[in-house]
């Protein structure tokens, strides 16, 4: 179970939002993920763990439609998908942030969470043109949204300066912001923490613990900190080689052979 | 000292996303426009108007519609010419069909022909990317040149495969054909260039700029978050043609009087985007920088040339001229890849902190 | 309907009916195709060692052969005159890797392609300059390559085939083969493949991307050479040639930008198609559809297979 948080009540967590079933992903001979099924339930913190090249990242991929998995399915909000291309996943209301922070270099902080709006802005192209009456409304409305989320961020004094320039802590953060833009049902995290300081992370796992409890949103985190996992996560999925190994409360984990067996390199 | 922002806060998001935001801009852009308007006509002679104002306020347009497809979306296009040239001869056939209807809004509708070109030939992009998408750009440079001549429809079926502008009025005034005045073409060109420099940059901040930007620094994060990269790519190239369309229906009817073939083929796609490289990739000011140097470079060779008072001819010059180009956009890349906008930018901040060093 | 009959059966039945014409033109589409392909052969060259698209090439084959030809009419004797004329593409591919390459070393690909664009207006207006726009001939029996032709009693006609073209057929052939070689076995080869993939990485293991560089640029230079020598005997040497070398496109296009033997068929392929399509499909759409024929083919064919024939697939992680 996670720390007590202190800044609120616990988020109830509902039923199945996300269900993986029999997935099997394979590039050209290498299996990334096989057989692997898992589910996440509304409002939780699902962590997603396992040694390096265990298919943690695929498997974000797969849910987010940017793979096709060979076999198995999907299913996300009662429905099951064949095959999911990736603005169907930013439709149906799954965001999710990246390894290697995929943020739009040439704008500035503000902007790139801005984009974060765009399935939610609507005007057409003559008003666009005009830049005015409902294209302005809805800029400054869009404007105020995110400046909630600039706030909530603490990224005040950056947000106009172009995020190639920023120091890699904030741009994750930057990049977690655009994520949050698009008022997600289900954020996928893919290692938030990494090649952070102690104090870095500790302001991260703050943020995503809010996020939870504030937005509700659910959360399924890729991440290497055991600390960070055992301490956020509601319940944890260990894969291995491409394959599931474990799942359960991060104190069931902890204590799993085969997963202390994984980390540890033993043969099995 | 002079150009400081302290003091000046935005109370309203609104007033924050305006276009000039920092008073002195504001300023600066009401002088400019005055001096546009109303200075220049009086004080500048006929001919600088005409051979150098004109001309470099249209190719800015073009500048910046070019700027929109490959500084903004990323899409590098070697076709522009063609697409100036489907603006210039569109208009053409348009007015010979619509001999009463006022001659701008022919040149406007003319850009629609050019939106519908630039879409057609923008269709590849679903699939292609980077160099391969420039190949195919070129593919429309070609086949609209060839076009352009082996279509005598389009040019009336005149004999010399050329067309000559015809006069046409508005409120009494002769504004294009041999006896309309330098004054009032230049009029309006800046006015047509004007209003269309505002509505780009409308664009460019608002909802569709940004998605343009995301395609370019990163599309697969774009459709992630879930932009329509189809849809944003072909809008890209409907919108970029259009402005480049209208430019080359401008440069025919209120600059030139007359055009061919030649005039819209592979070296004019060189000469602009050479213009939005130098100028700025990604700027709207740059645009207008990048096609003032250009433009300017020959006449200034030439004033260097009889200031040196150097026997030089003129196809020499011309020789020159290429040389010169070609090392300005190596100096350029290797210096300033973002360009003249981006010195400007620099000049700015070195304004504002002036008297400081920085 | 008559214009389906003009498209669809029409040409067959031109092609059946006089067969030593359909000939001819296979053999022309294949010579200019070897020519294309020669020209696609630099662009390969520079592409797989540097990553730079040198959108240049075209026009170093027209200064390599302005070179030569220039030299020749101020009286250096032909072989002399070569052999000048490599030294200058040698020092001409210095240049480029100490002001061109070398401070831009690091930048997008894009930048770098740009700044080819550069260098190729430098070597217009360097070229027009220093030896005239006007049409030059090719020193050809100087340099003792053959000239007449053959004509060949086939297929109901005859089929005259240049010897000049068949010499260039037989040198291309001989460049493609020892350039496949050598970047296929030698050491230099390797280091050439490896800078092609990563700069930086080819750099930390120690090679010297100056020295790299200016090898792939000279041989670009000699192919040119070659190429500009074959072009300008068949036809003069001029300016017009920079532009038919942006055929070359459509070739890399079908045969990929990094495979020697890819730019060989992609230059056939081309070269074939535009000939035939000129020949027999031509007359219905007014002349001239070679101007842009070789880009429709290649823009076809990008629709259906985005890296072209030989090129290698794009995997994209995030």
């Amino acid at each position: 179970m996670r720390a007590p948080s202190g800044t609120g009540p616990e988020v109830a967590v509902g039923d199945v939002l996300l269900s993986v079933e029999n997935v099997s992903l394979s590039f050209g001979g290498v299996n990334a993920v096989s057989d692997v099924s898992f589910d996440i339930r509304k409002g939780e913190i699902r962590a997603i763990i396992g040694p390096n090249g265990a298919g943690k990242t695929s498997m974000l991929n797969i849910i987010n439609g940017f793979y096709h998995p060979q076999q198995g399915r999907i299913t996300f909000k009662g429905k099951t998908r064949a095959k999911m291309r990736p603005h169907d996943a930013a439709y149906g209301g799954i965001a999710r942030t990246f390894q290697n922070v995929a943020l739009f270099r040439g704008m500035t902080a503000l902007d790139n969470i801005m984009t974060g709006r765009t399935l939610k802005m609507h005007t057409n192209f003559f008003w666009q043109l005009l830049r005015f009456g409902p294209a302005m409304a809805e800029e400054v409305e869009h404007r105020r949204r995110v400046e909630e989320i600039i706030d909530f961020l603490k990224i005040q004094e950056i947000r106009r300066i172009p995020v190639g320039r920023l120091p890699y802590g904030l741009q994750k953060r930057v990049e977690l912001g655009r994520a949050l833009a698009m008022e997600p049902d289900l954020l996928l995290l893919d290692e938030p923490m990494a090649g952070m300081n102690l104090e870095e992370k500790e302001d991260m796992s703050r943020f995503i613990l809010d996020v939870n409890d504030h937005y509700g949103t659910t959360i399924a985190l890729i991440e290497h900190d055991m600390g960070v996992v055992m301490d956020l996560s509601d319940r944890v999925v260990v894969l291995d080689h491409g394959i599931k190994i474990a799942d359960g409360t991060p104190d069931a984990i902890k204590a799993d052979q085969g997963v202390i067996d994984a980390y540890l390199g033993v043969a099995h | 000292m002079f150009y400081r922002e302290a003091g000046q806060y935005k109370t309203s998001y609104r007033a924050d996303q305006a276009l000039f935001p920092i008073r002195q801009d504001q300023i600066g852009m009401l002088l400019i426009l005055a001096i546009a308007f109303i200075g220049v006509p009086l004080t500048q002679s006929d001919f600088v108007i005409d051979s150098f104002i004109t001309p470099i306020l249209i190719f800015s347009l073009a500048a910046i519609g070019l700027n929109l497809l490959t500084g903004y979306t990323g899409l590098l296009s070697l076709g522009t010419g063609a697409f100036m040239g489907v603006g210039a001869f569109g208009c053409y056939k348009l007015t010979t069909f619509f001999p009463h209807v006022n001659i701008i809004v022919i040149i406007v509708c003319s850009g629609f022909l050019s939106a519908a070109a630039g879409i057609v030939f923008g269709l590849p992009s679903l699939r292609i990317k980077g160099f391969y998408l420039a190949v195919a750009t070129l593919a429309a440079q070609f086949f609209l040149s060839w076009c352009f001549i082996r279509i005598p429809w389009l040019y009336n079926n005149n004999v010399s495969a050329s067309i000559e502008v015809p006069e046409r009025m508005m409120f009494g005034i002769p504004i294009t054909g041999p006896t309309a005045a330098v004054t009032t073409r230049y009029l309006i060109v800046l006015s047509i260039v004007a209003v269309m420099t505002w509505l780009a940059s409308n664009l460019i901040r608002g909802r569709i700029g940004r998605t343009w930007m995301a395609v370019r620094d990163m599309d697969i994060a774009a459709e992630l978050i879930g932009i329509k990269l189809y849809q944003t790519k072909l809008m890209a190239f409907a919108v970029s043609s259009f402005y480049c369309g209208v430019a080359g229906a401008m440069l025919v009817f209120l600059y030139l009087g007359n055009a061919e073939s030649e005039s819209f083929n592979i070296n004019q796609s060189f000469l602009v985007l050479f213009m939005v490289i130098i100028g700025g990739l990604g700027s709207l000011l740059g645009s207008f920088f990048g096609a003032a140097l250009i433009y300017g470079l020959p006449i200034v060779l030439r004033m260097v040339k009889e200031g040196l008072g150097l026997a030089v001819t003129s196809a020499t010059l011309e020789h020159i001229n290429f040389i010169t180009l070609g090392t300005l956009i190596i100096l350029f890349l290797i210096a300033e890849p973002n360009g003249l906008a981006r010195l400007w930018q620099i000049g700015k901040q070195k304004l504002r902190v002036w008297p400081f060093p920085y | 309907m008559h214009l389906l009959y003009q498209i669809f059966i029409d040409p067959f039945v031109q092609m059946g009916s006089a067969p030593d014409l359909l000939a001819q033109t296979l053999w022309e589409g294949l010579v200019s195709g070897v020519l294309y392909a020669l020209i696609a052969l630099g662009f390969v060259l520079i592409f797989k060692a540097s990553g730079v698209f040198n959108f240049a090439q075209g026009i170093m084959v027209v200064f390599a052969a302005l070179t030569l030809v220039g030299l020749y009419a101020h009286g250096v004797p032909a072989f002399l005159a070569l052999a000048i004329t490599i030294g200058v593409m040698f020092l001409l591919a210095l240049a480029v890797e100490r002001f061109v390459l070398r401070p831009l070393v690091n930048q997008a690909e894009i930048i770098l392609f740009m700044a080819t664009f550069g260098l190729t207006y430098i070597l217009i207006g360097s070229g027009e300059l220093i030896f005239g726009g006007d049409p030059k001939v090719m020193i050809s029996d100087q340099l003792l390559l053959p000239s007449g032709a053959y004509t060949v009693k086939m297929l109901g006609g005859f089929v005259q085939m240049q010897k000049i073209d068949i010499a260039a057929a037989i040198i291309a052939s001989l460049m493609v083969a020892s350039l496949a070689l050598f970047f296929q076995k030698t050491r230099i080869g390797r280091a050439l493949r490896a800078v092609a993939d990563s700069h930086r990485a080819a750099l930390s293991v120690g090679i010297s991307l100056e020295y790299i560089w200016v090898v792939v640029w000279f041989a670009a230079g000699i192919v040119a050479l070659a190429t500009g020598i074959m072009w300008g005997a068949r036809s003069n040497v001029s300016f017009a040639l920079e532009i038919i070398s942006l055929k070359a496109l459509p070739v890399l296009i079908l045969g990929g930008f990094t495979s020697i033997p890819g730019a060989i068929i992609g230059g056939v392929i081309i070269g074939l198609g535009e000939k035939i399509g000129e020949f027999y499909w031509g007359p219905l759409f007014g002349s001239g559809i070679e101007e842009w024929f070789a880009y429709v083919i290649a823009l076809v064919f990008l629709l259906f297979r985005p890296q072209g024939l030989f090129g290698e697939r794009i995997i994209e992680r995030i």
